[in-house]
């Protein structure tokens, strides 16, 4: 019987399927940061319980953390977090990379980096975005504070099995678009609760042309629309990532070739079936910015500002109140849209080859005077990588400010926030209602898109410049 | 966990589609490490004024929704975040139920809830009732038009009565696993830890820890 890659996955760590039809599904790497683990630990400490298996388990500190002077946290309760964090990897023996290592980072950027995400794998993490990780076609998903004290005290998750989709990305991206641009496009297509319930597997040649780091982004954003999770079939693109540089967790030598072997065999079969299929051609998709509160609400950026009555997945009352929050009047060419703040960061957008790209843009230009671009690597490593290829110097160059790693004002709870009424240029992956700070505007975009803004100062097609 | 069988209380309406965890619990409440004190932050951007005041114009601060216990809301509830606390928001806020729609298309159904939102609310005793739109837009009629009208959420026979002068009853599918574990109130981790043996040998047969 042909399996899919999901399927494959989900059985091989099935450990037990449960008199009520549950499965208790063995988790593979349990990755942990301040802000959804505290009460998890506690929850053992009350229970008496430990840690099942300290050497799956990975911590970092990422949410809470300044991007400027790490070491000086003035809001005592994001350093009483951070500290309940070290506390209790002390206490439980899980390895911490903190504030003093240079292997910190958003935890969606550290996994891939160190090796600790590897194909196969079942993933989890108390944060949604822990999807990013099915980019090298492990099942990874996000779960709440229950569910990472249950995995921490058992190794365990009790699952009911998601129904599959597969999405087929079709055609040759133009000069200038990017893997963001397509899966905002399917999100826009299908809605923000279009694949809840979903596992989705991303397939088709434009989806083979990417490399890992542009994999992730699409990965990173399954959640948005509404995914479970959201993977990709592991091939020699994922084989040389797993085997560059220094990945410690990574498996080495024979090891690596015995590994390898054992991956080939995990693409979906000829003929596996799914619950849901489609596809979407991206050779003429233009760039897309998003115009509203939620990341379905998304234009072409040669197109305008819709009026409310034909926004799709949403009633027109909500798309009313969308485009008053945002500040926008349909009908507006998207590209009049000025901007007053630009960030380059988060776990969707903040690798190395996302800075190259945006520095690129940058390199003999300047950010406009009326624009402030802020730019944070996603993880220490990048951070270092960056400043030996000379890319910090460029971003300074530019005007733009240069930080340390942190997720930062993708969702600040850091000092990184928009002031109400701020307009963003985003690299991130969530424009709600006061995400990058209370009233602030958020229109989310691919690294080119935002670093062409900040030059502008209002929305530009960055195919135009390239 | 707090168990639930029946549950009578004010049904409030919260008008929108795409309730994002954002929302229901704005991020400088997550740097807490306590399990509790998330309830007065509940649409803490929604339900107060730049000045602090309590904005007269979100609907939950109606006099008509005070010490209300059971939520309705429209499709997509709980979207965005991972958060739990979340749940811990909604359901310290006095809510024991929350109601949405889930909304059909030729492609299949679209669900009520966002996942990992009923996942969580499902380890917190909080009751998501998924019903089609039209009872839904249905309910939103009749609260609207009947100021301080109560309704019972019954998990046990899996529906909810309208307390309008002639009771009106709608019935919910829910899942049996979790319905079992919220009718006793019982936590998972020590059902789990019954089948450590399961655990031991499926790590004996992978073979090796990572590390």
């Amino acid at each position: 019987m042909p399996k899919t890659l999901f399927e494959k996955i989900w059985d091989k760590h099935v450990v037990d399927v449960l008199p009520d039809g549950t499965t208790l599904l063995y988790i593979d790497r349990h990755l942990v940061h301040e802000v959804t683990s505290p009460q998890a630990f506690e929850g053992l400490r009350l229970a008496g319980r430990s840690v099942r298996q300290p050497g799956r388990t990975l911590a970092t500190m990422d949410h809470n953390v300044p991007t400027d002077d790490r070491h000086n946290i003035n809001d005592p309760i994001s350093k009483a977090q951070i500290e309940a964090l070290e506390k209790n990897c002390n206490d439980f023996d899980v390895t911490l990379y903190g504030l003093d290592s240079n292997k910190q980072g958003i935890v969606h950027i550290i996994g891939p980096e160190q090796g600790a995400t590897l194909p196969g794998m079942t993933i989890v993490c108390g944060d949604s975005h822990t999807s990013t990780h099915g980019a090298f076609g492990t099942l990874a998903f996000g779960i709440g504070t229950s569910e990472v004290e249950h995995v921490l005290a058992t190794q365990t998750l009790r699952q009911k099995k998601p129904r599959s989709m597969k999405v087929d990305f079709r055609g040759a991206l133009q000069k200038g678009v990017t893997s963001k641009d397509m899966i905002l496009k399917l999100i826009r297509e299908l809605g923000t609760a279009g694949c809840t319930g979903y596992v989705l597997e991303y397939a088709g040649d434009a989806i083979r042309a990417l490399t890992m780091e542009e994999r992730m982004t699409i990965c990173n954003m399954s959640i948005e629309g509404g995914a479970r999770a959201g993977m990709i079939a592991p091939d020699d693109t994922t084989f040389e990532y797993v085997a560059s540089d220094d990945r410690p967790y990574a498996p080495r030598g024979e090891a690596l070739e015995r590994a390898i072997k054992e991956w080939r065999k995990l693409p979906t079969d000829p003929g596996a079936r799914f619950d849901r299929e489609l596809s979407i051609n991206v050779s003429d998709l233009p760039p897309q910015v998003s115009w509203g509160t939620n990341p379905g609400m998304v234009a072409d950026v040669t197109g305008c500002i819709p009026s409310p009555d034909a926004v799709t997945h949403c009633s027109q009352v909500d798309a009313e109140r969308a485009l008053e929050y945002m500040g926008l009047t349909p009908g507006t060419p998207v590209t009049d849209i000025a901007i007053d703040t630009v960030f380059l960061g988060s776990c969707t957008n903040a690798r190395i080859e996302d800075l190259r790209r945006a520095a690129a843009i940058l390199r003999d230009r300047k950010v406009a005077e009326t624009v402030r671009m802020l730019v944070v690597p996603g993880s220490e490593r990048v951070r270092e990588q960056a400043e030996a290829e000379g890319l910090d110097r460029i971003f300074k160059n530019a005007g733009a400010e240069w930080r340390f790693a942190g997720c930062s004002m993708c969702l600040a709870m850091n000092p990184d926030q928009l002031k109400p009424g701020e307009r963003c240029a985003s690299t991130s992956n969530r424009n709600f209602e006061g995400r990058q700070g209370k009233g602030g505007r958020t229109h989310l975009v691919s690294p080119e898109m935002a670093t062409a803004a900040a030059v502008a100062g209002h929305f530009v097609d960055v195919r135009e410049w390239m | 966990m707090q168990s639930f069988e029946k549950h009578r209380g004010i049904i409030a309406t919260l008008d929108r589609a795409n309730v994002d965890t954002d929302q229901i619990i704005p991020k400088q409440f997550l740097k807490s490490i306590a399990r509790t004190g998330f309830g007065e932050a509940l649409f803490c951007d929604w339900k107060y004024a730049a000045d602090g005041s309590l904005d007269a114009s979100f609907e939950l601060n109606a006099d008509r929704f005070r010490g209300a216990s059971i939520l309705i809301a429209r499709n997509n509830f709980g979207c965005g975040s991972s958060r739990e606390h979340a749940v811990w928001a909604v359901a310290q806020a006095g809510f024991r139920a929350v109601i949405a729609p889930r909304i059909e298309h030729e492609d299949g159904s679209v669900k009520a809830f966002a996942d990992i939102f009923q996942n969580n609310a499902s380890k917190n005793g909080l009751v998501t009732v998924e019903l089609s739109e039209s009872e839904v837009n249905e309910i939103f009629n009749t609260v609207t038009t009947t100021p301080g009208l109560e309704a019972t959420v019954d998990l046990v026979t899996q529906q909810v009565t309208l307390h309008t002068h002639e009771p009106v009853i709608y019935n919910f599918d829910f899942d049996p696993a979790i319905k079992e574990n919220i009718l006793l109130g019982r936590d998972d981790i020590g059902q789990t830890l019954e089948h450590e043996s399961t655990i031991t040998a499926y790590e004996d047969r992978i073979g090796e820890t990572t590390d």
